[in-house]
């Protein structure tokens, strides 16, 4: 079927909503990569059976083309709360299954169709207060958040199109297509304050404009997929959940620069994203709102997939050119910006999944409104990865300016088993720290900045008085430096020396002079890298310097490590007072260490001590500690 | 003082007027301040990565002035405290990085690292030592990789790809293990390096050097059973002064003469006479392909690199490639064939050493064809470099060395001979030529202005008796890749194509004094033109040596005997080379080879689908055991493709469908065979 007018649109739409609104219930199981991994399409197949035992399962097309009702099983995009996997959502209603196994599939079928509410045990219980909820939208950790870009994800059915239309999708392209100049769409993103969410937080409308101004006649539209940072997976979910939206903000952003063809670059570790983009744009094609003359305007656009090879600098705008472009990913420099010269010499726009998927609201709702939410300065909202020591981890999305106090302790639920707060890393390797003290700073791309950290992917890790803020340091670097594209000095070498010295640090092998040294580095990568990789590479370093330089200095001076975590800082001491003299630790020391008399306190030659911890599980008296 | 308006910026607080500079490197410069960079040359793209060359600019913080364009009302610093904090860091890490064996270094005193670790005092390295060692590629004959020197500032990959338009260096691998390598770490032998050595060219530290063979020299000159004689081709003579302190072009020809003999070699002649020769034999090859019609251009064969990149890279070029052996070579091989008996010496007892402007002779030397009953015609190739290492190393005071001549018979030239040396040169020594013979009139303006100088691609046209032939010139081996691509569309068309794989000729050889530089290889072009406006004659056609060569030895151009003397045949290199893969084994008495193509022809073609038919079709056949299965790589036959090899016999076009077939036909009578 093909929508060649505007009007088609609408009217489709309207008849879609209309027949979706005739099932009597419907439920969808999470088909997110996170809940996948857990077994959930086995979940959905046996709660389809399920109900089709039941003579209650009607399929999409049944409800649309038939005067049928009842109950409907669908798979939908990544809800964020992927720990408590696989999840399945009843409408309506909105009720949230946690942790649903196939078995569970009967007792969910029955509870719903026979109207005795909700399976009690299958519903998230808070962690701390033990509450328990029945509504998805009740749950603490999805109260305190605002989800607009990911409004779809685990709501919809990504892999059909009718359910993005029927919702309201491709209503953007539609208005810029009729009733906006390029210039005009140009202007709506500009005064929306939209900044680029991949990290940087460039005014996008400013790069749209750039490009639109940008003399060829060839343009070029690449959405940047490459989330490379350990422990994200926004871009992951919206693509996987809500692929439509980013396909229309394309459309939008091509007709506003120019631009006849799009790139969406994914990684290749996103298989289902690749499959889900896939299905997306065969129907957008099939539909008629991609491809030639959309909605009878005249307009042409069509997308491409590019899947990338994991390395994590083709996150970098113009490595990710070159990477389409068929050549080793590396950064080129700039000037020229890619919107004078990207792909294949031409102008190109290139934003991140995330920026797209909000240019569809900021269109239809207007910069005014869009302006709303947010701060001033970094209007709108922003989706995170929160992980680490909270009660709850899980893709999150809050307006920008919410504090960390509420992250970590309305959302995040507070630290897991009572433990001391110690920090957030953000921002991943390219990030920082934020600790104690700026619990109740507002976060935004300008506030982070101005605290040497960086929104950058949205990563948020958690740590507590557990985590050693060197070795923390040391494994971003390790991650920054085999990641390095090699290209430029300060970045290849420079992290490559960094990493040496915190790796020194966590060994014991620390020097002192090191502390003045590893500072000096870090500053001259930072100053005189070539791309955003290597100028942000020593963020963790010098955060960790900035806020924990106590820490630093004990691993180096004292070769002492305060959270007792460095095997190789770690010593071993047997407790007069507990130890009762039984020689069990002597006899499973491997290298003699241990000596004593039967029945008096035992000690330990810390010298010949080779840290093997043997002794600690061999005590039956507790009588040996680390530290 | 400066006035300032709105054009200015200012550098270190002194206002300075824009006029066109296309980066802050430029401007910077042109105020006397000279930014040190590893990755910046003219004529290769902006490459941004060593940061050696960066700048404050207020406001904006540290840039590289290589990419970044000035803008009115910028304040620039140029050595600011964090300026000089990056460039000593990177110095710092490139040296700690560095195997920093510089006394043994063949660029030791010529190396930009330690040029500039100097000019920046570096007396300390706060970082540890190299932790790795790679092993050292020295499989080709004109250059020796060093990954243990490499500071990875891309020069060597730019300039083979961008200038030379071949790649076969490339990055590998990710962060601290990022290396230059050929593909698949391949040797350098193995790929299809042409031996240019413009990579050593550029190279800033001694990761890519010529190999240098000067031992092998020294031992032959000490050798009292050898006749050493030596080659001087004609680039020599306007580079070399510039090793000892002179301008660059000017001419050192007597002096190098002089210096040669003083080092002990017994003849000293110049490759220009071969020179002269190699027009008469090419001239006569272009005239008879214009009578005869012949499709496409001829083009010429005197630069080894050139020579090499048509074997590899067009196999339907070969045909059109001139038979003509390089001068180099006609000079080894009327040396050793026809010389040596005057003397009444066998080739072996006479010892020739080229002194070359380039590396790619190196590589020509060792050529098969060119050695009769394993003697090579030419024995040993030296460049400029290395002739100037030998004569520091003598202890000769090479502005004091008395002027001396070339020995008689190799050493009277003409001017064409001379302008061998720059590009264009040899299609202009052609022209001159082809006029006399084909109109048998005077040529009176020898000058043929239009296809000399650094243009990249250069014509002319001639009138020869009413047919108008058509000339290019090109230099650097990407102009020649995209002259190629025009003769292959149709979109141009020429009779005669000069090819020189070096930018601007051989007076920029690789193995010349290390200058990129523009007004060095400028001056050097001067040189060699001066020098055939100097000459008594300037036409090959009247070397009076020459006619006694073909008088004496030769004939007449294109005779029986030079054609065995003076040409040689071309074969392609497109195949890689290396192990076949062994994919069944036989150890039966009575077997049969097979071999199946996986280049990329048969490849593209579906061979893989034919290898995988034979195993499936050897096991339903039951001849299994009696079957050596190998996977190869370019039988060939790649017109005709995919091929398969049985025994010794190659078949084309066999595909997966044709397989059955094929064994019932071919593979199961040749088992029987075999049994008979």
């Amino acid at each position: 079927m093909k929508i060649d007018s505007r009007e088609t649109l609408n009217t489709l739409g309207k008849t879609w909503k209309e027949g979706f609104a005739k099932e009597t219930a419907r439920i969808l199981v999470c088909a997110g990569t996170g809940c996948v991994a857990n077994g959930s399409l086995q979940v959905y197949e046996a709660l389809k059976e399920e109900v089709q035992r039941r003579n209650a399962y009607v399929t999409v097309e049944m409800l649309l083309e038939e005067e049928q009702s009842g109950t409907t099983v669908v798979k939908s995009g990544c809800h964020g709360f992927c720990e408590m996997g696989p999840l399945v959502r009843l409408e309506p209603g909105g009720i949230l299954y946690i942790k649903v196994t196939k078995e569970d599939a009967a007792e969910i079928v029955t509870a719903l169709l026979e109207g005795k509410g909700p399976v009690e045990r299958l519903l998230y219980k808070h962690p701390i207060t033990g509450e328990i909820y029945a509504e998805e939208s009740n749950i603490p950790f999805y109260k305190h958040q605002t989800r607009t870009v990911l409004q779809h994800c685990g709501v919809i059915d990504p892999e059909d199109i009718r359910e993005y239309i029927a919702e309201g999708g491709y209503q953007a392209l539609a208005k810029v297509l009729h009733e906006m100049t390029p210039a005009e769409v140009c202007q709506e993103v500009t005064d929306s304050g939209l900044r680029g969410r991949g990290g940087g937080g460039f005014p996008t409308g400013r790069k749209w404009e750039a490009t639109r101004i940008s003399e060829g006649e060839k343009k070029y539209v690449v959405c940047n997929g490459d989330e490379g940072d350990p422990g994200a997976f926004m871009d992951r979910s919206v693509m996987e959940g809500d692929p439509h939206k980013v396909l229309e903000g394309m459309a939008i952003a091509g007709y506003a620069v120019g631009a006849d063809e799009g790139y969406i670059y994914v990684r290749a570790e996103y298989p289902l994203a690749v499959q889900r983009l896939k299905i997306a744009i065969k129907q957008a094609l099939e539909m008629g709102l991609l491809g030639e003359n959309i909605l009878g305007t005249g307009f042409n656009f069509r997308i491409k997939i590019k899947e990338g090879a994991g390395a994590f600098v083709c996150g970098e705008e113009t490595a990710l050119l070159a990477s389409i472009e068929g050549e080793r990913g590396m950064p080129r420099p700039k000037p020229p910006f890619p919107a004078q010269s990207g792909l294949w010499g031409k102008p190109t726009l290139i934003n991140n999944v995330e920026t797209f998927a909000n240019v569809p609201k900021v269109i239809n709702d207007g910069a005014e409104v869009f302006r709303q939410s947010g701060t001033p300065k970094s209007p709108g909202t922003k989706t995170f990865a929160l992980t680490g020591q909270v009660a709850n981890t899980g893709l999150i999305e809050v307006p920008m300016g919410i504090t960390l106090r509420e992250i970590v302790y309305e959302i995040g639920g507070g630290l897991r088993n009572g433990k001391r707060f110690k920090a957030v890393q953000i921002g991943g390797p390219s990030g920082g720290c934020l600790t104690e003290q700026h619990m109740d700073m507002e976060l935004d791309f300008d506030s982070l900045l101005s605290v040497g950290a960086m929104i950058g992917s949205g990563g948020l890790v958690v740590t507590n008085e557990d985590t050693c803020m060197v070795e923390f340091a040391r494994y971003f670097m390790n991650f920054t430096q085999n990641e390095s594209c090699g290209k430029c000095v300060p970045c290849r070498e420079g992290t490559k020396r960094m990493l040496e010295m915190l790796q020194r640090a966590v060994d014991g092998e620390g020097r002192p002079e090191d502390v003045e040294i590893l500072e000096d580095l870090a500053e001259a990568v930072k100053d005189g890298s070539l791309c955003g990789l290597g100028k942000t590479a020593p963020n963790p370093v010098l955060s960790m310097l900035k806020y924990f330089k106590d820490e630093y200095i004990a691993h180096v001076v004292d070769k002492r490590c305060p959270a007792g975590v460095c095997k190789a800082l770690l010593g071993y001491s047997i407790d007069a007072e507990l130890c009762k003299g039984c020689s069990k630790c002597s006899r499973v020391c491997p290298v003699g260490a241990i000596t004593g008399e039967i029945k008096k306190p035992y000690r330990i030659d810390s010298e010949k001590c080779i840290k093997c911890g043997a002794c600690v599980s061999s005590c039956p008296f507790k009588a040996i500690k680390e530290g | 003082m400066m006035t300032v308006t709105a054009n200015s910026v200012f550098i270190d607080n002194q206002p300075v007027e824009l006029d066109g500079e296309i980066n802050l490197l430029s401007l910077v410069r042109k105020v006397g301040v000279e930014l040190p960079t590893f990755c910046y040359h003219s004529e290769l793209s902006i490459y941004g990565a060593c940061r050696m060359c960066v700048v404050e600019i207020e406001g904006r913080g540290i840039v590289a002035a290589c990419s970044t364009p000035p803008a009115p009302g910028m304040r620039i610093l140029t050595n600011s405290p964090r300026v000089q904090r990056v460039r000593r860091t990177v110095l710092e890490l490139l040296l700690a990085n560095h195997e920093r064996e510089c006394t043994t270094c063949e660029k030791n005193g010529n190396c930009k690292l330690q040029d500039l670790a100097n000019r920046f005092g570096v007396r300390k390295i706060r970082f540890g030592e190299r932790d790795m060692k790679l092993p050292i590629d020295d499989s080709s004959a004109s250059i020796v990789r060093d990954p243990n020197k490499c500071i990875l500032c891309g020069d060597c990959v730019r300039m083979c790809s961008e200038v030379q338009g071949i790649g076969i260096l490339n990055f590998a691998n990710r962060g601290s293990k990022v290396q230059v390598t050929p593909a698949f770490n391949k040797k350098m032998a193995e790929v299809e390096c042409v031996n240019c050595g413009q990579c050593s060219a550029v190279c800033p530290t001694g990761a890519l050097v010529v190999k240098s063979q000067v031992a092998q020299a020294w031992k032959a000159l000490a050798d009292p059973n050898k006749i050493v004689v030596a080659q001087v081709a004609p680039a020599v003579r306007v580079a070399l002064g510039e090793e000892f302190g002179m301008e660059a072009g000017q001419i050192v020809t007597g002096k190098v003469v002089g210096a040669l003999k003083r080092l002990g070699f017994n003849k000293v002649f110049d490759t220009c006479i071969a020179a002269d020769l190699t027009i008469m034999e090419e001239t006569t090859e272009l005239i008879e392909r214009l009578e005869k019609g012949e499709e496409g251009p001829l083009f010429t064969s005197c630069c080894p690199a050139w020579v090499k990149y048509a074997e590899h890279n067009g196999s339907n070029l070969l045909k059109n490639l001139s038979t003509c052996r390089s001068p180099q070579q006609m000079f080894g091989s009327l040396v050793k064939r026809y010389w040596a008996k005057e003397l009444g010496k066998e080739p072996k007892d006479i010892y020739v050493v080229s002194i070359m402007p380039c590396t790619a002779k190196k590589f020509e030397a060792t050529r098969p064809e060119f050695s009769v009953d394993g003697v090579p015609d030419v024995d040993l190739v030296l460049t400029t470099q290395e002739l100037s290492q030998m004569i520091r190393e003598s202890g000769l005071d090479f502005a004091a060395i008395d002027p001396d001549s070339f020995d008689m018979p190799f050493g009277f030239t003409t001017g064409a001979g001379v302008i061998f040396g720059a590009s264009g040169g040899v299609a202009e020594a052609a022209l001159r030529a082809a006029y006399e013979i084909v109109t048998g009139e005077v040529l009176e303006q020898v000058n043929f202005e239009s296809i000399r100088g650094f243009d990249g691609l250069k014509e002319a046209t001639v009138n020869l008796k009413g047919k108008e032939v058509k000339v290019a010139v090109v230099h650097g081996l990407g102009n020649a890749k995209e002259l190629l691509k025009k003769l292959n569309s149709g979109e141009a068309q020429y009779d005669f194509v000069e090819v020189m794989a070096c930018p601007g000729g051989c007076i920029s050889g690789a193995g010349q004094p290390q200058a990129v530089d523009m007004a060095t290889k400028k001056a050097r072009a001067r040189g060699i033109y001066h020098a055939d406006k100097l000459s008594q004659l300037r036409k090959s056609q009247d070397n009076p040596v020459v006619a006694k060569f073909y008088e004496k030895w030769l004939q007449r151009p294109n005779s029986h005997e030079a054609h065995e003397t003076l040409h040689t045949s071309y074969s392609t290199r497109a195949r890689i080379t290396g192990e076949d893969i062994e994919l069944l084994n036989s150890d039966r008495e009575h077997k049969v080879d097979l071999a199946v193509c996986l280049g990329t022809c048969c490849y593209m073609k579906g061979s893989y689908d034919t290898l995988q038919e034979f195993i499936r079709q050897a096991e339903r056949n039951g001849i299994k055991e009696q079957v050596n299965l190998h996977a190869t790589f370019c039988l060939e036959g790649c017109e005709d493709s995919p091929s398969v090899r049985v025994n010794d016999q190659i078949y084309g076009g066999i595909t997966a469908e044709r397989v059955e077939t094929f064994i019932r036909e071919k593979v199961l009578p040749e088992l029987e065979r075999n049994k008979e």
